[in-house]
């Protein structure tokens, strides 16, 4: 029953760092915009673009 | 959570239901067009830009063709394609005034020669204009970032100062049809959110303990079983303490901050027995690990709070996000004055730091801010938030103004005789203050229960005591055990779960459907209304008015009056040109029209004189009498025309009235408008009981009239003369085009152009009135079932834990029926 002495501080800290990860995503705004997370993902590969100059309506 | 479904087709030019043989514009050649021949290339009648019908024109207006230009121009026309339109959102329509902004107050010093500010988004319909905001922005000169949170539709844009201006970077916005507000970040996001984020991080901490203490608990009852030594079990009961103990201390902080609260104020809510429970449980358990004992409850203690933060945590944000949607309409609705100073030089102010004396100029089509007197300028005035007229009233130098009404035609100086807290508007919402006190006194029925709850379990606790200790005759530490174990076994888990599981389920529902309901308690008193009384402008109509008959005059009449029609801004003008382009009518606006304020339109033709606008005007002696709105169309050589118009019922407005009336609700119907349009509102929809001509206090007084009669009422009004009776209402409900000060006033403001709403959210209420019952009934229940077992001294930390979570998960799968009801 020794390895307990180290099991369970071993089980506890990293119980604490997943939480410490979570407060910290907490603080830094991760769950301020779950909506638009979602969608944003989509949109992203035009962002990177170059703007191009167009006539209308597109060709 | 809002459904924001993102059309990547690219079929269609947008997704309002095109017909599929509608060509794909990128697969047409390309020649640059002008609007008139790109018509030829239309179809389906809508707008390119904002989707509105626009028969035969590719652009309904000159804003929208700029505004395709400028996406177009940026390469971003892939917008088009991929956006999905709510119909329940403004239009994308820009508009051509834009009110002026003090920015110096607005703009924050984001160090770096950065500046930054946070500004509210009107417009929104899906993700696509999050993605177009963010990219027009973007491909401007000095925009450091620009992030559209898409969830409380803000955006927040940081700058460098030396390379654009802020004005500059709004209109480009506000050029492709979007509202931008600013608002002071600070003073939205005080107070709600920093306690939801408490109660979140508080749950986070009691999820991780109740896991791992858990875990060790298992361990020891498996221990029981297989004979695990007491050392071992100590030593385990011991890290169970080190890990449950400072974890209840800092998460618990919420209830037993709330418990100190009230029995401070000497009454009992729910948090009372929670804290006593979570406390003497804890203490036990302590004495119980020092001693070596057998069984502790942490994990009961832990297990417990985590359950109940978990029910506070989503009853606090379901409420929140409705909070934070009307602050959002409100804030938008919050104009600047534009004050003119002595030397001829205007300056824009906030409506707080206008006094009176001051000359101040309202543009046509603005709300006016401020009690006054007009010293130039002839227009006229809607007055139905004051008093719920339909009918514009004219207005001259001399005419008395108040704050909350709009000027519709044209500009106007007014000199200021009350501003900010001396208005009619603020004296009116100091009566909705005084009005709505009685809400505060409404006790929920969570904690009407508890009242009756707590005295009972704490003296069942006392009783088992005094059994084992007195009567038995045990030693009193086992005695004090088996009390204690009589309030872990009661511990209102599920009760604390029963109420806001149910209200989260059921306001986001409703929040689905455009229904916010802002107050706590509103779901509980929305139940209970036995009769309804409806505001008639604005309300059971539309607000605005429409032409009668469209169909019964000429085509050629129609298209030439709303060639006049469309250079005004006048409501009855608009109205006209609305229903020539829902008739399929196109309205070219004719070239040299002059607006005389407070007569009418004329344009000299060559062939003579066109004119519109009333019957003197025109000519005409002696019109028909019906009391509607009219306008009259006169053409030289042929007899004058008469467009009467009205304030026509929102669409559903008649099957939601029957729909009420089947659930016995009687419908009672009061008006400030005049007897006439309201007579003939009352027999539309077979309502009995109306009065019209009501001043705002005699509308209160009929409500508490009735609620002396021992009715409770649901008042549904927009107006500010409904405010009053809107706060005295035993619930009430507002659409989202009221008033600042109604929808405050109310407790549920509801989206779109439908009352459907109204029915929705009585019936969702009193489905979960039921589901709250059941819950209740079913958590009680449970609890007193296992109370014989804690008295017998038989409830182990194993029992506690099973009776525990299975009670909760009881609870919450019943409130989730809910969703698949029919309201």
């Amino acid at each position: 029953m020794d390895v307990l002495v180290w099991l369970i501080p071993i089980a506890l800290g990293l119980g604490l760092c997943g939480l410490a990860g979570f407060l910290w995503a907490l603080k830094s705004g991760q769950f301020d915009d779950l909506d638009g997370a979602a969608n944003r993902i989509l949109f992203d590969d035009v962002d990177e673009e170059a703007p191009r100059p167009k006539d209308r309506p597109e060709s | 959570m809002r459904q924001t479904p993102v059309a990547v087709s690219t079929a269609g030019e947008t997704d309002l239901g095109s017909p599929p043989a509608q060509a794909d514009p990128s697969a047409q050649p390309a020649p640059p067009l002008s609007p008139a021949a790109s018509a030829a290339l239309e179809t389906n009648g809508r707008c390119r830009h904002c989707g509105a019908p626009s028969p035969g024109l590719a652009f309904c207006c000159a804003g929208c063709e700029a505004a395709w230009d400028l996406v177009s121009g940026l390469g971003l026309d892939a917008y088009y394609r991929r956006r999905t339109i709510d119909p329940d959102q403004r239009l994308l329509r820009p508009e051509s005034e834009e009110s002026a902004v003090d920015w110096a107050s607005w703009v924050r010093d984001a160090g770096d020669d950065t500046a930054e500010a946070s500004l509210l988004v009107e417009g929104l319909h899906c993700a696509a204009c999050v993605w177009l905001i963010e990219s027009v922005l973007a491909r401007q000169p000095g925009v450091v970032t620009a992030r559209v949170n898409m969830t409380s539709r803000r955006l927040r844009l940081a700058w460098r100062p030396a390379e654009t201006a802020p004005e500059r970077l709004v209109s480009v916005v506000s050029r492709l049809g979007y509202r931008l507000v600013p608002y002071d970040a600070g003073c939205l996001e005080r107070g709600g959110n920093r306690e939801e984020a408490e109660l979140l991080r508080a749950m986070a901490v009691a999820g991780f303990a109740a896991g791992n203490v858990m875990l060790f608990s298992v361990s020891i009852w498996a221990g029981h079983a297989e004979g695990m030594g007491p050392g071992t079990r100590t030593f385990f009961h011991w890290i169970s303490a080190l890990i449950a103990l400072p974890a209840i201390a800092w998460a618990g902080r919420p209830f037993f901050r709330a418990a100190w609260a009230a029995l401070a104020a000497r009454h009992v809510t729910m948090d009372v027995p929670i804290a006593v429970g979570v406390l003497l449980t804890t203490a036990m358990s302590l004495q119980q690990t020092i001693v070596g004992g057998e069984h502790a409850y942490f994990d009961a203690a832990i297990g417990l709070l985590f359950f109940l933060l978990i029910g506070r945590y989503l009853d606090r944000r379901a409420r929140g996000q409705a909070r934070s949607a009307a602050e959002h309409l409100l804030a938008l609705s919050a104009t600047a004055v534009t004050v003119l100073a002595d030397d001829g030089g205007r300056c824009v102010l906030p409506p707080t730091r206008v006094s009176p004396g001051m000359r101040v100029l309202a543009a046509a089509g603005e709300r006016i801010a401020v009690d006054g007197r007009i010293t130039a300028g002839v227009s006229s005035i809607d007055t139905s938030l004051i008093d719920g007229e339909s009918t514009p009233k004219p207005a001259f130098p001399g005419t008395l103004v108040f704050a909350g009404t709009i000027n519709q035609s044209a500009p106007l100086t007014i000199e200021v005789t009350a501003a900010g807290e001396a208005t009619l508007l603020a004296e009116i919402g100091r009566q909705v203050e005084l009005a709505g006190q009685h809400r505060g006194r409404y006790v929920v029925l969570a904690d009407r229960v508890a009242r009756l709850y707590a005295p009972v379990v704490h003296s069942a606790a006392l009783l088992t005591f005094i059994l084992w200790w007195a009567v038995i005759g045990v030693d009193w530490q086992p005695a004090m055990m088996n009390a204690v174990a009589v309030l872990i076994i009661t511990c209102p888990c599920a009760l604390g779960l029963a109420v806001p599981v149910v209200q989260v389920v059921a306001s986001g529902r409703l929040l689905r459907r455009g229904i916010l309901i802002k107050s706590p308690t509103a779901l509980e008193r929305l139940a209970q209304v036995d009769a309804i009384v409806f505001d008639k402008t604005g309300t059971l109509t539309e607000g605005r008015p429409r032409l009668l008959g469209v169909g019964t005059f000429d085509r050629g009449v129609l298209a030439a009056a709303a060639a006049l029609a469309s250079a005004s801004r006048h409501p009855l003008a608009r109205a006209l040109v609305q229903a020539c382009e829902e008739a399929g009518i196109g309205v070219r606006t004719a070239s040299g029209v002059r607006e005389l304020p407070g007569q009418g339109l004329e344009l000299d033709t060559g062939h003579g004189m066109v004119r519109l606008g009333s019957a003197q005007f025109c000519g005409v002696a002696d019109g028909p009498d019906d009391g509607r709105a009219e306008m009259w169309f006169s053409r030289a050589g042929a007899p004058a025309i008469r467009f009467a118009f009205e304030d026509v019922l929102r669409a559903d407005a008649q099957a939601v009235a029957d729909d009420l009336r089947r659930r016995g609700l009687p419908i009672v119907l009061l008006s400030g408008d005049r007897r006439r349009p309201v007579l003939n509102c009352a027999r539309a929809l077979d309502i009995e009981r109306w009065d019209a001509e009501l001043r705002p206090s005699e509308k209160l007084q009929r409500l508490r009239a009735m609620a002396e009669a021992g009715q409770r009422v649901l008042m549904v009004g927009d107006g500010l003369n409904d405010a009053p009776a809107l706060a005295a209402a035993h619930a009430s409900m507002s659409p989202s085009t009221a008033i600042d000060i109604s929808q405050t006033a109310a407790d549920v403001v509801f989206q779109g152009a439908k009352l459907a709403p109204v029915r929705e959210a009585l019936g969702v209420a009193r489905r979960a009135r039921g589901l709250v019952r059941q819950n209740l009934a079913l958590s009680l229940g449970y609890n007193l079932l296992a109370v014989p077992l804690a008295v017998g001294g038989q409830v182990t930390p194993l029992v506690a834990a099973i009776v525990m979570s299975t009670s909760s998960i009881l609870v919450i799968a019943n409130a989730l029926r809910l969703n698949r009801m029919r309201a």
